[in-house]
């Protein structure tokens, strides 16, 4: 077996390359059923950071993913402008804004529901290695409440985890690296 | 709103999901925490991280590749209309799995200073000059064997604020993406001899002495071109994983 690779911190300069035009929108801007996700990235002494990256990965709205180790086979095609992807720098404010879909459940190996959800990786200057958390949707109570992840996670931590809705539609997460409200971030 | 779950679910005809694992490493990644690294305090969990099984979002990702790039991407000397300021290197390898599987068609991103230890960043406050021919960013798409190159310039180090007289031994840095969400990776990669590797805290923040060494790249005057540029090779190894799991 090969060594392998360890990890370094993304540091205060990934802006120079990271970031592209069109990082933030998993779909363009105004298409049917995009959603808004908003938030800020905080620090242990509530501070915003300024100069983080936010990377999301998710199911399209079938809960289908184009990638040959989805074992279902070729998605439907239905969503064509959708990459799944996303990546957006926090701003001087701390703010990131993310356009997507909201995705699809996803069945599991023992016959469990994920509940709809991003993966959600967090990279900055100081932090050594990405710090990887998911986001969940508020309308998904049942959903949520099955989730075998979402499950395992106990109150008031758990709460994090679930966007918060806005009066104009968008969907809030805030991520806190740390402190009384730090968030909850997976091994994975 | 909710979505419809009976739509969705779809399995392959044996009715079960089988999806591969990767291994998780211990011991590898530097702990979040780490004193020597400043920046780290305010900015680490200090909640234990649960563990996450590997299911569909996991072992999947982004296949970023070819769209994403144009010819001069990686050929970073090239990228302006005169020759930058160097030293011209070349700095190639491939990108595996602990298997030693290669892995193609993936998206290389790099970012550096110029020969003088200067990023050209708005945010960068080092009294070193700017290079107008040199841009310092990189981006390369691996072939079938894993294999990526690019030309640059030998970067230089530079004083930060982490301690007194604190100074980052040289490095590029390169983000990642293999075939999974699980293999993502940003790391720094080093130059063998650098006086300044036993004082950087970013690059002693890596436990393992053997796991620090493997991001310091070779010296290869195989690679190395006569009479025009030198040749470093540096592999990246991403986590590999077990072909069939049933979980």
């Amino acid at each position: 077996m090969a060594g392998l690779t360890p990890s370094q911190t993304v540091g205060p300069y990934f802006a120079m390359r990271l970031p592209w035009d069109d990082g933030p929108f998993v779909v363009p801007e105004g298409s049917p059923g995009a959603v808004t996700i908003i938030g800020r990235l905080y620090d242990g002494a509530g501070n915003i950071i300024p100069d983080g990256l936010i990377e999301t990965w998710q199911a399209d709205p079938d809960g289908r993913f184009a990638h040959p180790d989805d074992p279902r086979g070729p998605t439907g095609g239905g969503y064509r402008t959708f990459r799944g992807f996303a990546r957006c720098p926090t701003l001087p404010d701390g703010s990131y804004r993310i356009v997507t879909l909201k995705p699809g459940p996803l069945p599991t190996p023992d016959g469990s529901i994920e509940a709809p959800h991003l993966d959600v990786s967090v990279f900055a200057r100081g932090l050594l290695d990405r710090v990887v958390t998911r986001m969940y949707f508020p309308d998904e109570r049942a959903a949520n409440a099955a989730d075998p992840v979402l499950s395992c996670i106990d109150e008031p931590r758990r709460a994090g985890l679930v966007a918060v809705p806005e009066p104009e539609g968008h969907l809030r997460f805030d991520i806190h690296l740390q402190g009384e409200r730090e968030t909850v971030f997976f091994d994975v | 709103m909710t979505t419809e779950v009976s739509r969705s679910l779809a399995t392959p005809d044996s009715g079960q999901l089988v999806l591969p694992s990767y291994e998780r490493p211990s011991g590898l990644h530097p702990p979040l925490g780490s004193e020597g690294y400043r920046s780290t305090a305010l900015r680490h969990p200090r909640q234990p991280l649960v563990l996450l099984p590997h299911r569909l979002t996991e072992v999947t990702g982004p296949l970023l590749g070819a769209e994403l790039i144009i010819p001069t991407d990686s050929d970073l000397t090239t990228q302006y209309d005169g020759e930058p300021q160097g030293q011209r290197i070349i700095v190639t390898g491939r990108v595996l799995d602990s298997d030693g599987r290669p892995v193609p068609d993936t998206l290389v991103e790099i970012w550096q200073t110029n020969a003088a230890g200067r990023y050209r960043h708005w945010h960068e406050h080092h009294p070193a000059p700017l290079d107008p021919n040199f841009g310092g960013l990189g981006r390369a798409v691996t072939d079938a064997a894993g294999r990526y190159r690019f030309i640059t310039i030998q970067p230089g180090s530079y004083p930060w604020g982490n301690h007194y007289n604190a100074w980052r031994p040289a490095h590029i840095h390169f983000s990642l993406f293999g075939r999974a969400f699980t293999q993502r990776l940003v790391t720094q990669m080093y130059f063998p001899g650098d006086p300044l590797l036993p004082l950087d805290p970013i690059y002693n923040s890596v436990p393992d002495e053997k796991a620090r060494q493997r991001l310091v790249a070779n010296f290869d005057i195989e690679l190395t071109q006569p009479e025009w540029a030198l040749g470093y090779n540096w592999d990246i190894v991403l986590r590999g994983r077990d072909a069939t799991v049933f979980e």
